[in-house]
């Protein structure tokens, strides 16, 4: 029973929750039995609260029961009473906000992220602070400072990252769906790695307030769900322009889940682009065999499928590790040991504290990018190397842009390679970078994509489909992957813990 | 060999907002430590900036009124360093798209002498860029403190060319900028709050050469006597320097205006290389034509075309204008009362004057002065009229500044309570007709502004203590006797 509940999606909650069959409370204490259950082998989380949980899901039942009382049917409130696990890098007012760093080992934030806001006050309960690479910054959540994440599908290999917290717990049934953040692939990838779907919107579709910026011109908050319609719900409740960050973008949030559902009885034949630089050396044969079954499912249905050419690709990985490490070099700057987070004890003056304290606080790959970011900023090496980034990023943009004027949306593997073991790929940074070969390109350009699962190796782990569309056309995303979701029982599937 | 300097300068003005540069609280001064904070001010994780549009406005507006070229787009760069005052470790500057470039600003050289106007000349302007200011940090025995209050408060660097030649230019420079921040209601410019900040790149080279010499640049210049005094004093020493057949050092050297000394803070080798980059979080802002034309619409008439134009419309002194001119309120009390009483020449005596000593003893500002253009006007009414003498009116001036009464109610009460003896007033009234048959004729074959002859002998032998009213008032009885 309890595990039926905590695998159920947010559509069928809400109807149960709707119509009194459930209340929120005993979803919370389900979700927090099987939490409890299983997340000693899958570690997803950082910390969680089991008080406020459990405030929140009855505070939800109440809300309920007075709209209830008013007459009104709750109807448009999908989320309220459903427990979203939050990535620890969105800060939650009261709420510990590590970035599973050292550095914020100790630190409460006061304050609610924009999307926290917005998700209270849609009626979810926000659960948990879920486990991530050090600042984002990472493949497999191996980065994290206080526990390695284990894959629900195989324990022994890593969830992906850095959102890879986010994506086990929805895969283990510890959260119905999870918010999670996407500079390079952390959504998408981990989604992938688990069997679940990961959204990640257009750049600007959703407020960074209260996001810890990694890369501020990359990063990206978006869901991770059970199926594509719950991602559309979770997308529809923290969307929107937000006064508090001037990247936000002042566009009217659609009625995804009216709008993917219009699609789907609309009978249009999509025009998918297969981009064929995606294809060559290093993906997985078994991945590759995946994408193409699915990519003939998309055929099955209608659409019209060709090949595309995105040429600037091969640059990609070059131009986000600039572009990135360039804009973390500064934005963890603030990270000093000064006003909050961890100060070392050993240091004797203000010097001191920096070095001593970011020694002490940073992990190695964090390091690792702020000294590549520092070095691609400094004088001299600007031009060769950041601003000329920013060109090939245009570039990079441009090349989708152009295979749009052709097509609806793209499709390609996710991540070249189903869940590797844990350390792996730990000793070679360049073998972990390459992970996010086919997400990189979507954070240049600023696109929505999205990661549907799409089958499983014979070893039994599971293989993304990544759908790229055009910006802020997240609807018509959504209606595709929604196509080929609902042609298949692969999300389905469950995870033996 | 004689040598000139060659003096630019940097200075740093807080504009006046509401809020703070980049986030919702306030700015301000004065306030208890570390209250004027939000968790944008102190960076907290996750936090990002928005753009005030007030200051964007009001650094428009500088831009305008010194005769700048305005960017068509406002970019932001981070400015990377780190230091216990900054809570970001970057600050959000501007550094290849200043707001502003170009511009002047007018400048008075003291005159010959404090009552002639001295040599006009124009300082150009290299640039203006917006950024956010920082904490100040607090040193007490065994820790430093810091205080974010100031942090964040939106700051405009005003670069001049290197063409200041003198400590008094420089002098010259600061004043005529802070009078036109004020006059534009962009900054108040108190040096003593920090408001306004300068340091300066001195060098010195042969006179007549083109050649620049080495630079130093002089900071801690906290007030506008220092930054004379500290200019006068590194230009002697760097000519002393090559004068002894040494070499100028380009360093930053610290002055201290209270020991009127400076020493060397760092040499070129510890420059920083800030690794400037636009800010990804803030999106470059069009300053279209329309926004330049609104707040132009909201420019004041710059100081020193007002001072000519007081000069030459109202035939005002220098003397006079250049103690109404730099107060734009005084200024614009001074037009009020001169188009109230049609004399400005001698409205502007009465403000610049006796008005201006009073506040000073009563150390009020101009707002708080019950004296208003109106009791101004009609004191110069009455004296031209010679219903009262001026050293009367002297008096009854300061008691208007004491009371905020009208000046015909004052020569009412002081003129009653000094003269009850009505007999006396006529008989001074008698003595004045008599003494002046000829006037008295006129009045009587119809003359009515005859009858001012007799008012001054009457108000002369009354000490300005006569009731303007009953004078008349007897005068007119006696003449048609």
């Amino acid at each position: 029973m309890s595990e039926e509940l905590c695998y159920s999606t947010i559509s069928e909650l809400s109807g149960r929750l709707g119509r009194g069959e459930l209340s929120a409370v005993e979803l919370m204490r389900a979700v927090i039995a099987r939490t409890k259950e299983v997340d000693g082998r899958v570690g997803a989380f950082n910390s969680f609260d089991e008080g406020d949980a459990l405030a929140q899901a009855l505070a939800s039942d109440g809300r309920r029961a007075k709209a209830r009382a008013a007459g009104a049917d709750g109807r448009g409130r999908h989320l309220e009473g459903i427990p979203v696990g939050i990535k620890d890098v969105i800060s939650v007012a009261g709420q510990p906000l590590t970035a599973s760093s050292r550095m914020l080992e100790n630190f409460v934030s006061p304050y609610d992220a924009t999307v926290i806001r917005k998700l209270k006050e849609a009626g979810a309960t926000c659960w948990g602070r879920l486990n991530l690479d050090e600042f984002a910054m990472g493949s497999s959540t191996e980065n994290s400072a206080f526990r390695a994440t284990s894959n629900p599908w195989d324990l022994e290999r890593v969830p992906g990252g850095s959102s890879g917290g986010s994506a086990a717990a929805v895969a283990a049934g510890e959260a119905v769906a999870a918010l999670g953040s996407d500079t390079g692939g952390s959504i998408r990838q981990p989604a992938a790695l688990c069997n679940v779907v990961g959204l990640k919107p257009t750049y600007g579709r959703v407020s960074r307030y209260g996001l810890i910026a990694f890369a501020s011109s990359l990063d990206q908050i978006g869901a991770f769900a059970r199926s594509v319609e719950d991602a559309a719900l979770v997308l529809g409740a923290i969307a929107g322009h937000d006064c508090r960050d001037s990247t936000s973008v002042r566009k009217d949030v659609p009625d995804y889940v009216g709008g993917m559902a219009a699609l789907a009885q609309s009978g249009r034949r999509w025009r998918l682009g297969i981009p064929k630089e995606y294809f060559g050396g290093g993906l997985d044969p078994e991945v590759g065999a995946a994408v193409q079954a699915a990519i003939d499912e998309y055929r099955g249905l209608g659409c019209e499928v060709r090949e595309v050419s995105l040429p600037h690709t091969k640059y990609a990985i070059g131009t986000y590790y600039i572009i990135a490490t360039a804009e973390c070099s500064s934005n963890l700057a603030r990270y000093d040991g000064v006003r909050y987070g961890s100060r070392s004890k050993d240091a004797t003056d203000a010097l001191d504290i920096y070095f001593k304290s970011r020694a002490e606080g940073f992990g190695p790959e964090v390091k690792r990018r702020i000294i590549l970011g520092t070095y691609v900023l400094s004088s001299g090496y600007y031009d060769a190397y950041y601003l000329r980034a920013q060109k090939v990023r245009t570039l990079i943009r441009r090349d989708f842009l152009e295979a749009f004027t052709q097509v609806d949306a793209i499709l390609t593997p996710t991540s070249p390679t189903p869940a590797f073991r844990k350390g792996e790929k730990s000793a070679d940074p360049l073998a972990m970078y390459l992970s996010d070969i086919y997400t990189i390109g979507v954070n240049l350009a600023g696109l929505p994509g999205i990661s549907i699962p799409c089958g499983f190796t014979r070893g039994g782990l599971p293989i993304g489909l990544q759908a790229i569309g055009q910006p802020f056309k997240e609807t018509e995303l959504l209606a595709i992957a929604g196509a080929y979701e609902g042609r298949t029982d692969w999300r389905t599937r469950r995870p033996r813990l | 060999m004689t040598y000139e300097a060659v003096i630019g300068l940097e200075v740093h003005v807080q504009v006046k907002t509401r809020s703070k540069m980049f986030s919702r609280v306030a700015a301000g001064y004065g306030h208890p430590e570390n209250t004027l904070t939000d968790p944008v001010v102190l960076a907290l994780p996750g936090t990002l900036p928005v753009m005030n549009k007030e200051a964007l406005d009001k650094v428009i507006k500088a831009g305008l009124l010194l005769g700048c070229e305005i960017a068509p787009e406002c970019k932001w760069d981070r400015k990377n360093y780190f230091y216990p005052d900054s809570p970001k470790n970057y600050q959000i500057s501007q550094y290849d798209q200043p707001l502003c470039r170009g511009g002047f600003v007018e400048i008075e050289l003291p005159g010959p002498a404090r009552n002639v106007m001295g040599e006009h000349k124009r300082i150009s302007l290299t640039r203006i860029h917006l950024e956010e200011d920082v904490g100040k940090l607090n040193h007490a025995e065994a820790v430093s403190l810091v205080d974010f209050n100031r942090a964040g408060t939106p700051l405009m660097e005003i670069v001049s060319e290197p063409v200041i030649r003198s400590a008094d230019e420089a002098f010259a420079y600061l004043t005529a900028l802070k009078t036109i921040m004020v006059y534009g209601g962009i900054s108040d410019c108190d040096m003593e709050k920090g408001q306004l900040r300068c340091d300066a790149n001195i060098s010195i080279r042969p006179a007549g050469a083109t050649a620049l010499g080495t630079k130093v640049e002089l900071k801690n210049l906290n007030s506008f006597s220092f930054v004379r005094d500290g200019i006068a004093l590194e230009v002697s020493r760097q000519v002393a320097v090559v004068q002894a057949g040494g070499t100028v050092v380009q360093e930053t050297r610290d002055y201290d205006g209270q020991t009127g000394e400076s020493k060397s803070l760092r040499t070129k080798e510890m420059a920083h290389d800030y690794r400037y980059f636009p800010d990804p979080d803030l999106m470059p802002v069009q300053v279209g034509e329309e926004w330049k034309s609104a707040v132009r619409a909201g420019c004041p008439e710059l100081p020193f075309d007002k001072q000519r134009r007081f000069q030459k419309e109202y035939g005002v002194p220098y003397t006079i204008t250049s103690v109404l001119v730099p107060d734009r309120e005084l200024s614009d009390f001074f037009e009020e009362a001169a188009r109230l009483c049609g004399r400005p020449q001698a409205a502007g005596n009465w403000i610049a004057n006796d008005l201006l000593r009073e506040l000073g003893a009563a150390t009020l500002g101009l707002a708080q002065s019950k004296v208003r253009p109106a009791h101004v006007a009609g004191l110069v009414r009455l004296v031209e009229e010679g219903a009262i003498l001026s050293n009367a009116a002297k008096e009854v001036f300061v008691d208007m500044f004491r009371t905020g009464d009208p000046p015909g109610a004052v020569v009412a009460r002081i003129g009653l309570g000094a003269q009850t003896d009505l007999g006396e007033l006529e008989r001074w009234c008698r003595e004045a007709v008599a003494a002046n048959p000829k006037s008295a004729a006129d009045f009587k074959a119809g003359k009515e502004s005859a009858i001012n002859a007799f008012k001054g002998p009457v108000m002369r032998a009354a000490k300005g203590r006569a009731d303007p009213k009953r004078v008349d008032e007897t005068l007119r009885r006696l003449l048609a006797q």
